[in-house]
């Protein structure tokens, strides 16, 4: 291998913590609603979780072979410049998981280098008709047609076993769950790892240790996959609560509805070239069979923040990667203040969170709709 | 710019057809099986519900099989 700088091995390091936050924020996509229903012990959901994305990391041979997909112009994307948008992307989703609020991850990132692209080499390398295209309408789309897919199919089957025994029914749906999130777990695995693949090849070959065009080594494949296996493992037990519990309350059949209709939304999209993020549709699926089952059930207050959250990623991340990539692009000094203030801010996160610390044992404690509004505050 | 609205339709059509579709399917089965421990309490064999709920989720796991194949790309890109 070439001579790699200073810079290259903090950027691959950057990259690969973005990974294992990308991990922990995302577990909620596959796992929460099957901890919610009791169908998976949470320690045992977030293994099967974080087994699965590192399985999926491997499986996946589709490279991805640009950072952004088009949204940023890569080839202005200078190290400097990449590690500025990734420490936009890590910031908000650390500040997110503190919150509990499940955002996009990929949102973060596209936010992220877009911030950092825009002043680290002007406007003109942000290419703006792909982030209508590409990410926003996607956004404003694939939750409504999850959401949809979960409504129809959640009253489908109560309406079914509106006469059967509830033993069978709820064990039947929590044998289907556990197999439903699995599934949500590899998709996420197979596409999620790549980002980060991506970002660490393009590093690779900017610095001239890897041909232009050339596959993800792999040990990039293998670090990208242990570090989203390892961020899925940790479990974000703060989003998991949020997704699965405080959203709206599921049980086995719901649940199963909406691991299904996220299945369906993402595969059908992938195959079709839309690049969704897995945290909208899961969330408009969990809404949908909330809705499915009793109009009422739905706390639409967290959902309220859940939507501020979305619409605030990208200019968040955004303006955390654009102040960043201000500093970086001054030199090595830069780098390492920012790095420095990074570092600092996620020890800080962590510090806030250990207050009120959220666990694989208390994940599920969450009053029931319908029960005393004080203390609904407990799980926020 | 262009956006696909006839991508975005079929992804809706495609999505909201086969979630429901699997998700009923696997309903049935669940209420088969459930039929069968109605049917055994009432003396019966619960063989016929049992044979229901088996082709019932033998389809569900048709769609899982095929779910698996779209997510690996190995099994489809060559």
């Amino acid at each position: 291998m070439a001579h790699i700088s200073l810079l290259i091995i903090v950027v691959i390091i950057t990259a690969l913590a973005f990974d294992f936050t990308n991990g922990f924020h995302d577990t909620a996509n596959a796992m929460a609603t099957s901890i919610a229903t009791g169908a998976l012990r949470p320690k045992v959901a977030v293994l099967i979780c974080g087994v699965l994305n590192l399985a999926g990391a491997f499986l996946s041979t589709k490279v991805a072979q640009t950072i952004s997909s088009g949204i940023v112009n890569d080839k202005l994307a200078t190290p400097a410049i990449i590690f500025a948008g990734l420490i936009g992307a890590i910031v908000w989703n650390l500040g997110t998981w503190l919150l509990g609020l499940p955002s996009s991850s990929s949102h973060a990132l596209f936010g992220g280098l877009i911030g950092a692209v825009w002043v680290g080499a002007g406007v003109n390398g942000v290419h703006f008709d792909q982030v209508i295209s590409k990410i926003l309408l996607p956004a404003v789309a694939s939750p409504v047609i999850a959401g949809i897919a979960a409504l129809i199919a959640t009253y489908l089957a109560y309406r079914i076993n509106r006469r059967a025994k509830a033993g069978p029914v709820t064990s039947g749906f929590r044998h289907g769950q556990t197999i439903s999130a699995s599934l949500v777990s590899l998709a996420h695995g197979t596409n999620d790892a790549q980002k980060t693949m991506g970002v660490i090849t393009l590093t690779l070959i900017s610095a001239g240790a890897l041909a232009s065009g050339s596959n993800p080594p792999y040990w990039v494949i293998a670090a990208a996959g242990l570090a989203i296996g390892l961020g899925t493992y940790s479990g974000g037990w703060r989003i998991i609560r949020t997704m699965g519990n405080r959203l709206t309350d599921i049980a086995a059949p719901q649940g199963f509805a909406a691991e299904a209709s996220s299945t369906a939304v993402i595969l059908s999209s992938a195959n079709l070239g839309f690049a969704l993020s897995t945290t909208h549709v899961v969330a408009g699926s969990v809404l949908g069979s909330g809705l499915g089952r009793r109009l009422a059930q739905v706390r639409w207050s967290v959902a309220g923040q859940m939507a501020l959250a979305w619409l605030l990623t990208l200019p968040a991340a955004g303006a955390v990667g654009a102040i960043a990539a201000a500093v970086a692009i001054q030199g090595t000094a830069g780098v390492v203040v920012i790095g420095l203030v990074a570092v600092a801010v996620a020890v800080a996160v962590y510090a806030v969170s250990r207050r009120e610390p959220i666990t694989a044992g208390n994940v599920n404690d969450v009053q029931p709709i319908g029960a005393p509004r004080e203390a609904l505050s407990t799980a926020s | 710019m262009h956006i696909d609205w006839s991508a975005l339709g079929q992804v809706a059509v495609v999505s909201v057809g086969i979630a429901v579709g699997v998700v009923a399917i696997f309903a049935l089965g669940v209420r088969a099986l459930s039929q069968r421990e109605i049917d055994i309490e009432g003396g019966g064999s619960g063989t016929l519900s049992l044979t229901g709920a088996l082709l019932c989720f033998a389809a569900c796991a048709v769609v899982l099989l095929y779910s698996i194949y779209l997510i690996v790309p190995q099994l489809h890109h060559h």
